[in-house]
């Protein structure tokens, strides 16, 4: 893989992202996280010179298709397609055609018939990317579909911590806060469970989902046994509407005992990484010190999340018909 | 006009209303029973008498479902009185409970008439309008239950909307006693249900879907149960989905309480992994549950826990059901499945033959006090053949149903309509090259 079809030096023997579309972490193997981490560390090279363009996606049209508000995440994928020289489009359906009785398929076969070559979506329903990728003819690239998967930010999570640690392999990682809702946590879990890691969940359990532990993790109520002798400590944004259906009582009891503060990070390792999907709630989830401290991370979450992006267009892009790489080898 | 007495010979007819299984034939006239059973191979035919020869074929009466959504009045798009009935006439079903959610809801005489009417008119099969218990299915006022029955209604339930209020529903059941009037009711708390799709457990934190915990059925049922004893009244559940409720059935039965209980052949086939990549033609309410709770479902059928198994046909078009899994509606058609899934259990080694078409005939039948379910000398001639063995595989777009939203698609199945008779009238066949016509 390359991120450039225009100075392609790989090794041909290299294996290849088998996959045409990015619906989740389920059903990626090891090797394929590998690549695109991999992968993504030249995206941060590109990205940290002056001229930062490549030719990859040169012709390409690619969709931000946003059923769900997002600043953070749209910006990122547009940022990353834009800096593989695609044609990015942004639709913000949510105050579009979806008012007017259109469903996600009528949407799909629209958006379909303007002929793009890669659609990202973010839905408020989980499995609505797996839907529309079933009526579309082109790639597409979850950025989030209601609380099931997120998968650009369970590697970008993972592409920080390698970073920082050089591994990820028998590390201790606690994700914090509303499980329940949370499609990072879960992408998380399958990335980390997919690569060795070992996963520690912690929150009220009214925010915990049934049956979790099933996935292979250990779950706490407990945030200081959670975070005892973690490399990471990832919390979650908790959304205050939770509040009215009773799950927690009050965002200052929750920052009582679920919000990441000095002390409670006292239990992690002196090292610990302190990761944040953002946009934070400061004095809820955590406190706005430890978000500033030396050992946050969160800003540097940012940066990896547009060279993730940019890593993952990039795979999918040799799956394109007409690509190079597709011309010159056979599918795997 | 007179009916053409019918004769059908070299059958195995099985009434369970007379515990009869045996080598014979089945004699109809001016559109009653005559004979059925091994005394009826001597009968002469009438003149005119149209003779059919059931090749070894199962005789049974025509299948009783007591829990069948159509789409008249209101959404007449996702079915018809006439599709219904044509749709249960290739399944055999020959007297359908039909449901009161419907659009407007048939809480009004009136509308029970109408219903009744647009049947006579419309209908191949038997049609029983299911009244509504509460005004508007709103769980605030009973409905007119007297009158109601009066014009028709051989029950009375609040479709898919339980009765959330405790003081309504037993004041509901403690009038409906006086008019010996029985209450179907759907067993689910819909505060504790809350916004969940499918059962709640892995699969759904899987998914990262909303689940359904059973608890929700559990306290419904209990309080139900309770409720049945405190006030005397007739009280069936619709349909129960999970282990628990089967236990509490079976002990409340133990207990005395008088009550009746249904399954959908869904949950006694299918179970939460069938879901699979968020399949929305599975998506259903009750949702569809674990194996050992789709396991403990068949053990209350074979011990007689649970009474009567229905298809819990909900007719739903691609414009409802292909959205996400959590937008999508709940329902599935089933009146042409009915049979044939049920039959699996027969196959399985579960349940007898003889007591499969009881529970999918004659115990509905005779909970609803209609003259159905019997092959019994005398009664309206709704009669069905079918080969319990052969096997086929289902084409939802041949599906009769205007809505093709099966669980079952592609699905595998032992066990084929033959022909069905209503009213001693032929009005469903099968043909040599395997397709079925309707009269």
């Amino acid at each position: 893989m390359s991120l450039s079809a225009v100075d392609d030096t790989e090794d041909p023997s290299a294996p290849r992202f088998g996959h045409r579309h990015l619906l989740g972490i389920e059903g990626l193997q090891p090797w394929d996280i590998e690549a695109l981490l991999d992968l993504s560390e030249k995206a941060i090279e590109i990205s940290r010179q002056v001229e930062k363009k490549r030719s990859t996606l040169r012709g390409r049209t690619q969709i931000n298709l946003f059923f769900e508000a997002s600043t953070r995440t749209q910006s990122s994928f547009e940022l990353a397609g834009k800096r593989l020289g695609a044609d990015v489009m942004n639709m913000a359906v949510a105050s579009s055609s979806v008012k007017k009785g259109e469903t996600l398929v009528d949407t799909a076969a629209t958006l379909n018939a303007m002929r793009p070559d890669i659609i990202v979506v973010r839905h408020h329903a989980a499995g609505a990317v797996h839907l529309l990728a079933r009526k579309v003819s082109c790639s597409v690239v979850n950025a989030g579909d209601g609380a099931h998967e997120h998968p650009t930010q369970a590697l970008l999570d993972a592409l920080t911590i390698r970073r920082h640690k050089g591994r990820l392999r028998g590390l201790v990682v606690a994700i914090c806060g509303d499980i329940l809702h949370s499609r990072v946590a879960r992408s998380n879990l399958l990335l980390l469970n997919a690569m060795g890691a070992q996963v520690r969940l912690c929150g009220p359990s009214t925010l915990i989902p049934a049956a979790i532990d099933r996935l292979g993790c250990e779950v706490f109520t407990d945030m200081r046994k959670a975070l005892d002798g973690a490399d990471v400590v990832m919390m979650l944004r908790l959304q205050r509407e939770r509040m009215h259906a009773s799950f927690i009582p009050s965002t200052r009891e929750y920052f009582r005992y679920y919000g990441l503060d000095a002390e409670k990070l006292t239990y992690a390792k002196p090292d610990a990484l302190v990761m944040h999907p953002g946009p934070m709630n400061r004095g809820v989830e955590i406190d706005p010190e430890v978000a500033e401290s030396a050992q946050s991370v969160i800003n540097e979450q940012v940066e990896m999340g547009v060279a993730v992006r940019m890593a993952v267009l990039d795979a999918l892009a040799h799956h394109l018909p007409g690509s190079n790489a597709d011309a010159t080898r056979p599918a795997s | 006009m007179a009916i053409q007495p019918i004769k059908i010979s070299n059958v195995r007819v099985i009434d369970p209303s007379r515990k009869l299984d045996a080598e014979g034939a089945i004699l109809m006239m001016d559109g009653r029973i005559i004979a059925a059973g091994p005394d009826a191979v001597s009968s002469a035919e009438p003149d005119g008498c149209l003779s059919i020869d059931g090749k070894g074929a199962v005789a049974c009466p025509g299948l009783v479902d007591m829990q069948v959504r159509v789409g008249e009045p209101g959404a007449e798009h996702l079915e018809t009185l006439a599709t219904a009935s044509q749709a249960a006439a290739a399944g055999g079903v020959t007297s359908l409970g039909v449901f009161p959610d419907t659009d407007p809801v048939i809480d009004d005489a009136a509308l029970v008439d109408f219903l009744m009417r647009r049947a006579r008119d419309t209908a191949v099969v038997h049609i029983h309008p299911i009244a509504a218990l509460t005004k508007g299915l709103h769980g605030e006022e009973m409905a007119e239950i007297g009158l109601l029955k009066e014009a028709g209604a051989v029950a009375f339930s609040n479709g898919r909307l339980p009765v959330a209020k405790a003081s309504i529903f037993r004041h509901a059941l403690t009038y409906a006693r006086d008019f010996g009037a029985l209450v179907i009711h759907h067993p689910e708390d819909p505060d504790l249900r809350g916004g969940g799709v499918m059962h709640e457990g892995e699969t759904a934190t899987r998914y990262g879907l909303p689940g359904i915990p059973v608890e929700a059925e559990l306290i419904m049922l209990d309080r139900d149960i309770r409720l049945a004893g405190l006030t005397g009244g007739r009280y069936h559940a619709a349909q129960i989905s999970c282990a628990q409720s089967v236990e509490t059935v079976r002990r409340a039965k133990a207990a005395g309480v008088d009550m009746t209980v249904g399954v959908s052949v869904n949950h006694l086939s299918l179970n939460e992994i069938d879901i699979g990549m968020w399949r929305s033609f599975l998506k259903m309410s009750p949702p569809l549950r674990t194996e050992d709770d789709r396991e403990a479902l068949i053990e209350g059928v074979r011990d007689g826990t649970i009474d009567v198994i229905v298809s819990d046909h909900d007719p739903q078009n691609v414009e409802r059901k292909r959205h996400p899994f959590a937008e999508a509606h709940d329902g599935a058609v089933g009146l042409e499945t009915l049979l044939p899934a049920a039959l699996r259990l027969v196959h399985n080694g579960h349940i007898s033959l003889m007591d499969l078409i009881a529970k999918l005939s004659t115990v509905p039948a005779s909970i609803l006090g209609l003259k159905a379910g019997t092959l019994k000398p005398g009664v309206p001639a709704d009669v069905i053949l079918f080969d319990p063995d052969e096997p086929w595989v289902l084409d939802r777009h041949a599906l009769l149903s205007r809505s093709k939203n099966t669980p079952f698609e592609d699905a595998r199945f032992s066990g084929r309509l033959q022909a069905t008779f209503v009213d001693g009238k032929l009005i469903a066949e099968r043909h040599d090259d395997g397709a079925l016509v309707l009269a």
